[in-house]
């Protein structure tokens, strides 16, 4: 199947975001096909997590397209993207004290039917089940980024948003995190990450897009990773 | 007979119940604010007119339109809740992302315009509301006499504050609110038509309010100005039990109520300003209230 034939689950393109008078991306232009693993990489504040936020419409203001399964979102408040099977895994995890975990875990709505049951989610993340009911904050770090992605699995979303699901993890978690996100992946669900931790990414994805000061740089196939180093540390200052 | 620090048993018991019953409107009336700012960060300065308007329906409907108080004990706040809900709308919701004081300043700004509207057509003295007949009379407990009124105000606005805690801390929509309450933006992104929730939220709080008026107008006087004087009362109450706390709003609520009362029998030149004196040693000591918690 080549690629052009089948069009993108998601096509962003002169993707433009403003935070007041602040002007952070700049016609950032790229697509995710069904099923991929697309991860954004790039120095901070190249403009990755805003790009999230953006597809989303989580950001006060932005212009360019934005089509998801063909349809332009860009125009579009949040609730009705996220509606239409589009869901986020925020970097702050935004796991909400006033709630407990099971609370949490049930909060977003099912948007489209195909999602994680509750159980098959606690089958992925057992830790979750024991603390039911504690208080939503009082979780480990590890134990909240399950869950902040235990949550956007049930909905039935088709595309993930994850924005550093691994920042602050230990390495047996981040491991874990790995394996859920390539099960994922075979279940069906199309993943767009931005991640900070190299390796991680290229443990799990398939493409990865750099950005640069609010532009998409450079995509380079996970294949072709390694060959690419030398470009990919410049990218990333490291 | 029995004397507690001077004063006659029966005596003091009649005091603490009119304490209740105030402590009762103060409950609900601080419990509608407290929710109204927990989720639109929005100090309701109307509230004391949606309280006046529940009144002011009532009476209207029982001398216009023969009505009976059960019916306006569901009419009212309904009717309130409509125009509060429009009021959010139209206007309210065009302020959440500018400072306080605009939504401060457009509710104050609407509660005079609804007190003076309704001064001018009914003046500012009293409109007499005939108490409904199952309630005349009293209940004979040995100690004290209980009016039947009265203990039905006590119980029904115990009931109401118990129910709407139990529907924001156990309900799947109660999660919703206090998730939106905390980050609004995430929880849009969730796919919950947030706007939708800050408008039924705000006309829940004004329905409230009128309710506590339907509630008040066989005993308090029904006049265009009756909220004025309360919601400052209101506010004090909201401050010293904390402004994101709704049970901290309910049990201060009742506890001031009684305390008035009983500074009125033991102190009563203080009886007046004694809650501000307390409001104002709870600033200096816990400047989030007794129940809150920091913002």
């Amino acid at each position: 199947m080549s690629r052009t034939d089948i069009a993108p689950l998601l096509q962003v393109s002169s993707l433009n975001a403003w935070y007041g008078e602040s002007h952070v991306l700049h016609g950032a232009m790229f697509d995710v096909q069904a099923g991929e693993v697309v991860t954004l990489i790039g120095r901070n504040g190249a403009g990755k997590t805003t790009t999230l936020k953006s597809i989303l419409g989580a950001v006060p203001r932005r212009q360019g397209s934005v089509r998801f399964e063909g349809g332009e979102t860009v125009h579009m408040h949040s609730d009705r993207i996220a509606r239409l099977g589009i869901a986020w895994c925020p970097e702050e995890r935004a796991i909400f004290s006033s709630l407990n975990v099971e609370e949490n875990l049930m909060l977003p709505p099912v948007v489209r039917p195909g999602g994680l049951s509750v159980e098959a989610i606690y089958g992925l993340f057992p830790n979750l089940r024991e603390r039911r009911r504690s208080q939503g904050t009082k979780l480990s770090g590890g134990e909240q980024q399950m869950l902040a992605i235990g949550r956007i699995l049930r909905t039935g979303a088709r595309l993930l948003l994850l924005d550093e699901p691994t920042e602050g993890l230990a390495p047996v978690i981040v491991e874990q995190i790995g394996s859920t996100i390539a099960e994922l992946k075979q279940k069906g669900f199309t993943i767009l990450l931005v991640e900070q931790n190299l390796r991680f990414a290229a443990s799990v994805a398939d493409r990865h897009y750099v950005m640069e000061r609010g532009r998409v740089v450079d995509m380079i196939p996970n294949d072709q990773l390694e060959a690419n180093a030398a470009r990919v540390k410049t990218y990333l200052g490291v | 007979m029995t004397e507690v620090f001077g004063v006659p048993l029966p005596a003091l018991l009649g005091q603490l119940l009119v304490g209740l019953v105030n402590g009762a409107f103060y409950a609900m009336l601080s419990l509608g604010l407290a929710v109204i700012f927990g989720l639109l960060n929005i100090i309701n300065f109307s509230h004391g007119a949606q309280y006046m308007l529940g009144a002011v329906f009532t009476w209207m409907l029982l001398d216009r339109q023969q009505v009976s108080y059960w019916w306006a004990l569901i009419l009212a706040p309904m009717g309130v809740a409509a125009i509060a809900a429009v009021v959010e709308r139209t206007m309210l919701s065009r302020l959440y992302l500018l400072d306080h004081l605009y939504g401060l300043l457009l509710t104050f700004g609407l509660a005079l315009m609804i007190q003076g509207l309704f001064t001018n057509f009914f003046g500012s003295s009293g409109l007499p509301y005939v108490l409904p007949s199952e309630f005349s009379g009293s209940f004979d407990l040995g100690f004290m006499r209980l009016p039947r009124y009265r203990a039905w105000v006590v119980m029904a606005s115990l009931l109401v504050c118990t129910a709407t805690v139990l529907a924001i801390e156990r309900t799947k929509l109660g999660s919703y609110l206090r998730a939106a309450t905390e980050n609004p933006l995430v929880v849009r992104a969730f796919g919950i038509n947030v706007p939708r929730m800050i408008t039924l939220t705000y006309a829940f709080g004004a329905g409230l309010a009128a309710l506590a008026g339907v509630m008040a107008a066989p005993i308090y006087q029904v006049s265009p100005l009756m909220g004025t004087d309360l919601i400052i009362v209101v506010f004090a109450v909201v401050v010293v039990g904390g402004m994101g706390s709704i049970v901290g709003a309910i049990v201060t609520g009742y506890g001031l109520g009684v305390v008035e009362a009983l500074t009125k029998v033991y102190y009563p030149e203080a009886s007046n300003t004694v809650i501000f004196v307390i409001m104002a040693v709870v600033l200096l000591i816990k400047p989030a209230g007794l129940f809150g918690k920091e913002r």
